[in-house]
């Protein structure tokens, strides 16, 4: 397999508030390649935004702060970028749709304005020029009557619209790595088929690797090449999308895909998993699953479970699985050339 | 048969938008048009549709939450329209509504006792202690402990606070709950459970559940029928089987297959929708559906389809059926 890409290696990002360091991320590693589109799943507060600002050294610090662990994108380790070298990579090599395209766009300027600020700002063309290239990328992205478009603000615009605006604006640049988070959560289903479709089309065309993060399964069925589950901070399970939707290892992820309502299932009561969510905490020990986990023992209360990893790479944090999963070498000895 | 407990007939719900200098109304809103249907005790109604379909409205002009433009609402074979402020106030006893954002519908500065208590109050229960009573008891029926009484509403999860919501709608024991995007702000694995609790307290209390939601999965696992709406219009109704079988309404089969299935191996064909749903201040002429229709035809244009029966008990409005 080739190089990837964008290399997340043991991150940990923590916030600290008055009274105590509260580990958001806690050593998440995740790999992507060129091309490749890989999910991040898991519930409110798992962890999966604050990496994907992780990685574009978006953190708000104060509170937050890497603490440890390191970012590769092609080789360059953006913890240790300035942030006017991380100006370069942002929005060009490396661009991000956010989730609520309401407030992620200034009301105070046109569409126009704001994507030829984001084209002028990484690449040397006239005022002319950029909004030629804003009127092609609008069109891209499937905006009917682009070039009225462009001269209009914001509130003119529906939801799947200004979407469309933050895609064609993530796109203006050819970025290699594009992160999607949530960006079809505050869409109806008719018009996240028309974003998906558009997401997939730029990766079969362009080959720009999709991170993506959701918690929406069905969404990582229909995108993704490989998923990763995250649940309070940790990753817990790793895999291609068939081996994570059709033979989940881990509880949460079992839990998780029986407790969606199929559109296809017959009356059955839906599972549900005991308990809520567990805010992640420095001094909990033990598996964060223990709580709500059926199949909790003795240890699962004392120790904290290692990521086991297969030769074929998949990748989940159980005591369940330590015999199955025998050759399996634990995350943080893997070595990265 | 069992009897409609509730008959919804041409109800309407136009609002007014304002403007110019002194205010006038230059022009409205058709967020409910000639909406009907009917539901029957013990059952469970789901409403589809995407935002802005006037799904909400047509819930909120049921109970008069809002005053319905025209039509009418019969409850048990009360015409709710004709009733004065203080009659509707009794009646709401009977029909209780359960909201979508948990965080936004307690208020905050009361505590639990207080917020489940306040029904209990309004409706007549004077003694304190018997009031106390029943918040510990209703409390426990949603799966919360008595010692959350004594709590206020940020110290509880959104899952919980959903629970506080439904306790407080079942506090004066009602027929007809309006479940009005109940699941829609939670969690995965949080929405099973309260699915689960909804369904649970259907079969103890014998509720009618109106359950309103975008999310076809979710309204296909709890609901006995299915209507679908498009621009404040029902375009199909029918029980869940079928409509998810055999769905006949061009717009109902774009939504279907619009939703994305959480298996790798489910290939189906897609149909993806061109355009954005038409603003209802000034809707599509005829169908509302024609304009981003694949099968539209000319008659679509000018006529309004009728919403009509076309199997058995499966009532569609779309010319094609016609």
């Amino acid at each position: 397999m080739s190089e990837p890409i964008l290399t997340v290696q043991d991150l940990h990002t923590h916030f600290f508030t008055d009274n105590k360091e509260v580990p958001a991320v806690d050593g998440v590693s995740i790999d992507l390649h060129k091309g490749e589109v890989v999910g991040i799943v898991g519930e409110s507060g798992c962890g999966k935004s604050v990496t994907s600002l992780s990685i574009m050294q978006l953190v708000p610090n104060p509170p937050g702060k890497i603490v440890n662990g390191n970012i590769y994108f092609k080789g360059k380790n953006l913890t240790d970028a300035s942030e006017k070298q991380m100006r370069k990579i942002r929005g060009n090599e490396i661009s991000m749709i956010f989730q609520e395209p309401m407030t992620s766009l200034d009301p105070l300027f046109t569409i126009g304005n704001q994507l030829i600020e984001a084209i002028r700002i990484h690449q040397k063309v006239s005022k002319k020029q950029a909004k030629s290239s804003a009127i092609e990328l609008l069109n891209l992205v499937g905006i009917p009557r682009a070039s009225e478009v462009v001269d209009e603000f914001p509130h003119q615009l529906s939801g799947g619209m200004r979407q469309r605006v933050m895609i064609a604006m993530a796109m203006s640049c050819d970025p290699e790595v594009l992160i999607a988070d949530e960006p079809t959560t505050a869409l109806d289903v008719t018009i996240q088929a028309q974003i998906l479709d558009l997401m997939r089309k730029l990766n079969k065309e362009k080959q720009t690797s999709i991170l993506l993060i959701t918690h929406d399964l069905g969404v990582v069925a229909e995108m993704c090449d490989r998923v990763v589950v995250m649940y309070s901070g940790k990753v817990v399970e790793e895999g291609t999308v068939r081996e994570i939707l059709k033979d989940p290892k881990h509880p949460y992820t079992k839990g998780l895909i029986r407790s969606l309502p199929n559109i296809k299932a017959t009356d059955q009561k839906l599972y549900s998993i005991p308990g809520t969510v567990m805010r992640p905490s420095l001094d909990q020990v033990g598996c964060r699953f223990a709580p709500r986990c059926d199949y909790a023992f003795d240890r699962c209360w004392e120790e904290n479970p290692e990521l086991l990893e297969q030769d074929t790479g998949r990748q989940v944090r159980c005591f369940l699985y330590e015999k199955e999963i025998e050759r399996g070498v634990p995350s943080n000895d893997r070595t990265y050339s | 048969m069992t009897e409609p407990i509730l008959e919804v007939s041409h109800l309407k719900k136009y609002f007014d938008i304002k403007g110019g200098v002194f205010g006038k109304s230059v022009g409205e809103v058709k967020a409910v048009d000639d909406l009907s249907f009917t539901v029957n005790e013990g059952e469970i109604l789901g409403i589809v549709g995407e935002s802005g379909c006037g799904k909400s409205t047509a819930g909120k002009s049921i109970l008069r939450l809002i005053e319905p433009t025209d039509g009418s609402v019969k409850f048990e074979g009360t015409d709710l329209t004709d009733l004065t402020s203080e009659e509707m106030r009794q009646l709401r006893k009977n029909m209780q509504i359960i909201f979508q954002d948990p965080y936004a519908s307690l208020n905050p500065r009361h505590k639990v006792e207080r917020i489940i208590s306040e029904p209990l109050l309004v409706h007549g229960m004077k003694s304190s202690k018997e009031r106390k009573e029943r918040v510990k008891e209703l409390l426990e029926i949603v799966g919360l402990e008595a010692y959350h009484a004594s709590r206020y509403p940020h110290q509880f999860s959104g899952g919980q606070r959903q629970r506080i919501g439904i306790a407080r709608a079942l506090a004066n024991n009602p027929k007809l709950i309006i479940c009005d995007e109940p699941v829609s702000a939670l969690d995965v694995s949080v929405q099973s459970q309260i699915l689960n609790l909804m369904e649970e307290l259907r079969d103890k209390f014998k509720l009618t559940y109106v359950f309103i939601a975008h999310d076809l999965s979710v309204v296909k696992h709890i609901s006995d029928r299915v209507g679908v709406m498009y621009l404040g219009r029902m375009v199909e109704l029918t029980d869940k089987h079928t409509l998810f079988e055999d769905p006949k309404h061009p717009y109902t089969r774009a939504l279907m297959s619009a939703v994305p299935i959480a298996d790798p191996d489910v290939e189906r064909e897609r149909i993806i929708l061109e355009g954005d749903v038409p603003s209802p201040s000034n809707p599509p002429t005829g169908c509302a559906f024609h304009t981003r229709c694949p099968y539209a035809m000319d008659i679509c244009k000018e006529v309004r389809p009728e919403f009509e029966n076309v199997d058995d008990k499966h009532l569609v409005a779309c010319h094609l059926y016609n």
